[in-house]
């Protein structure tokens, strides 16, 4: 069964079909059983070269591959830019080229610049995945958050989820409005209007610049990271301000159904987009789920482009 | 003091309804409880105190969006008190405070000052607006939604234009965000250069350097532009030429979300009042051309300018008795605001209704303000005063700190006979 998903790279959620990405929220199912067996260890990738290539910094997203990874028996190899040749004046496409010359079979790339995975993904002959490039997408991302709120709502299908705080800079945000929308939830935008994209409103979701009006009768209330690094040019005035009319504590939650959850997709900024007295809030908080699921939808990812490998046995 | 005042035998005047008649007027408390013709039949109000107004008008106190103090920072020039003073003597009830003093207001811990002060020492109401950029630098937005709740009415950089054309962008997103009032200065600064006057022949002649009426006209386009990317709640401060005037009226036609307001010194003064170095005389934007001079007061009547504002801007000798280029600019303009409007009633032919609208409903609607209009339940802040009076302007008798007032010896009309705040009689002329 490899009809559902036949693609040799996952580098955004836009093109994909709803079955694809149901079949993949399964498959993820699948492998939150084996993560939480003592005997972890498959052999799905065994022989398989893995290479991380990560251009900006990330501790959870490339954790989180790496041990997918391994969990599923591949060699797996950590690059980041800061021992790469890029430092020296390579460019990207060199960068590409030599790494394929190497015979990875799958290779995760997370760059600043939105389209640059795609780029990379054209030049080389192994499967790509995008694990966030600039503010276009983050696909792993997106399938982690669907399957956190599959497993705990039962379902996506009509529920309503808003998405507040740093719509501009998030590639999170893009990738779930295209998945959720997808599944048949009802997503919402909430950013002041600095934060938020021109023609935010053609994406299918609602858009809203108060708070309030944003969150109620909300089902899921998943809060974007405030990006500073990416913010020149003012913005927004200051931290404080944006934590009193965009940040999330247990007044504005309570604007939310009762009992929503909180959604974050880390690392947080305590105090300035989520009160910590939420973010560690067991009842409510998927905060910690989230990572869970996370290594589940990645080895679903790399199984599932594994299938479409050269050379792949054929598995039932 | 039950707080029931009758003004009786009065000609009232209340540009919102266009109402000018005989009548009379009660305030109960802070309010004005009845208004009209015929509010007093038989001409014997019960049980209220009464002010015989002898046929003199009767309108709402001004309300100038435009006034500049000293305090805090620089208070032998003006303080929140004697700002208050002035405004009273010339028939002003409610001001909206320009954030430049020292500390800036740029916090809200200043306006809550601003606003507990004014409580405390001053008898009209002022209202603090708060810097659009923290310190005015122009390079940083100031917090806009904190700022809004502490109670600042409005957003401006008072007598700076923000230079960059992305920080004025997002500033002016924000603002949207919270529906926050912006009052701009547009003055290109790069092209205004080092200039002094307006630029023409009289500034060459002088031999100061000129500030030409496109660098106006430049920034309001550019803001107008940045409008329609945002729309935000947008008033400019100052138009002083043509130019920038047909950029707003256009801007207008448009539907844009565009006010503008004009100095009374831009409507009654003109570059030649500068005259040898006069240094009183020095305003930004500069005074323009006897051209432009007419343009402003074409676009009162016409409309296009929705208020006059004083622009009082209380300025010490050691600030102003400098050579020209070396002086402060700034005028006061609170105790002649009046008699600048009424020069268009007497010399323009605007009625009396008309000319008083650009400085009651019109700014208090701008300001989203409940004065500036007889009507009842509307607050009782009144003006009375002889629309006639001939009166020679005389700094020294004016009740401001500061005495910088380009209308020196001037010729006018118009006298304050009685000024009241929420009932209470503030001023008296003697």
């Amino acid at each position: 069964m490899t009809g559902l998903f036949a693609r040799q790279h996952l580098l955004a959620i836009a093109p994909l079909q709803r079955q694809e990405i149901e079949f993949l929220l399964d498959l993820g199912d699948e492998y939150v059983d084996v993560n939480r067996q003592i005997q972890k260890k498959k052999d799905t990738l065994r022989g398989r070269t893995l290479i991380n290539l990560f251009f900006e910094p990330s501790t959870r997203t490339q954790s989180s591959f790496e041990l997918a990874g391994k969990r599923l028996g591949a060699d797996v190899m950590n690059m980041s830019v800061t021992q790469s040749s890029v430092r020296k004046g390579e460019t990207l496409i060199d960068t590409a080229t030599t790494l394929n010359a190497m015979r990875p079979d799958i290779i995760v790339i997370r760059h600043q610049d939105s389209g640059a995975v795609a780029l990379l993904a054209d030049k080389v002959s192994c499967s790509v995945i995008n694990a966030g490039d600039g503010a276009h997408e983050h696909p792993t991302q997106a399938l982690l958050d669907a399957l956190t709120i599959r497993r705990r709502m039962n379902r996506i299908e009509g529920l309503t989820v808003a998405i507040c705080g740093d719509v501009l800079h998030s590639r999170v945000a893009r990738s779930n409005v295209h998945l959720l929308t997808k599944l048949g939830a009802r997503v919402r935008l909430v950013a002041p209007r600095t934060l938020m994209p021109i023609g935010a409103n053609t994406w299918g979701a609602e858009v809203f610049t108060d708070m309030r009006e944003g969150l109620k009768g909300a089902d899921i209330v998943m809060m974007l990271r405030l990006q500073m690094e990416r913010m020149t040019g003012s913005f927004l005035p200051s931290t404080r301000e944006y934590f009193r009319f965009y940040g999330l504590d247990a007044t504005t939650l309570a604007l939310a159904k009762p009992g929503a959850l909180v959604m974050h997709p880390g690392p947080m900024n305590r105090g300035v987009e989520i009160d910590s007295a939420i973010a560690d809030d067991v009842e409510r908080s998927l905060i910690h789920e989230q990572v869970e699921m996370g290594v589940a939808i990645r080895m679903a990812v790399l199984d599932a482009l594994s299938r479409q490998l050269p050379n792949a046995e054929r598995r039932s | 003091m039950s707080g029931r005042t009758a003004f009786v035998n009065a000609r009232l005047i209340d540009p919102d309804t266009g109402l000018d008649a005989k009548g009379g007027l009660l305030v109960e408390g802070e309010t004005i409880a009845d208004v009209g013709p015929r509010v007093f039949n038989d001409g014997k109000p019960a049980n209220a105190a009464v002010i015989d107004c002898n046929g003199q008008v009767l309108a709402p106190g001004l309300v100038d969006m435009r006034v500049f103090t000293g305090e805090p920072g620089a208070e032998h020039r003006e303080t929140l008190a004697s700002a208050s003073e002035s405004a009273a003597a010339g028939g002003v009830t409610s001001f909206a405070m320009m954030p430049v003093t020292d500390p800036v207001i740029d916090d809200a811990a200043l306006v809550d000052f601003i606003t507990r002060r004014a409580a405390a020492t001053a008898r009209v109401r002022i209202y603090p607006t708060a810097a659009l950029t923290k310190g005015l630098k122009g390079a940083q937005m100031s917090e806009i939604g904190l700022l809004s709740e502490a109670g600042a009415i409005a957003f401006t950089d008072a007598d700076r234009t923000v230079a960059s054309s992305l920080i004025m962008r997002r500033c002016l997103a924000y603002a949207a965000n919270f529906d926050a009032l912006v009052i701009t200065h547009a003055e290109e600064p790069s092209l205004a250069g080092a200039g002094q006057i307006n630029e023409g022949a009289f500034a060459a002649r002088m031999g100061l350097g000129g500030i030409p009426t496109a660098a106006e006209a430049i920034a309001v386009e550019r803001d107008i532009r940045l409008l329609e990317l945002t729309r935000a709640r947008y008033h400019l401060g100052q138009v002083s030429c043509a130019a920038a005037l047909d950029v707003v009226a256009e801007a207008k036609q448009r539907g844009l979300p565009v006010t503008c307001a004009v100095a009374g010194h831009h409507l009654a003064l003109n570059e030649n009042d500068i005259g040898e170095y006069k240094t009183f005389a020095k305003v930004s934007p500069p005074l323009r051309s006897e051209e432009d001079r007419q343009a402003m007061v074409e676009g009162v009547r016409a409309g296009v300018i929705d208020a006059i504002v004083s622009s009082h801007d209380p300025q010490a000798p050691e600030t102003k008795r400098l050579p020209f280029a070396q002086a402060a600019y700034g005028a006061v303009g609170l105790e002649t605001l009046l008699s600048v409007a009424l020069s268009l009633h007497h010399d323009a032919g605007l009625s009396l209704v008309d000319a008083l609208r650009r400085v009651t409903i019109d700014p208090a609607k701008i300001l989203r303000l409940p004065q500036g209009r007889l009507a009842k339940g509307a607050p009782a802040d009144l003006v009375l005063f002889d629309p006639a009076a001939p009166r020679k302007i005389d700094p020294v008798e004016f009740r401001s700190h500061s005495k910088n007032s380009p209308f020196d010896g001037r010729l006018m009309h118009g006298r304050v006979l009685r000024t009241v705040v929420a009932g209470q009689t503030i001023f008296q002329a003697a």
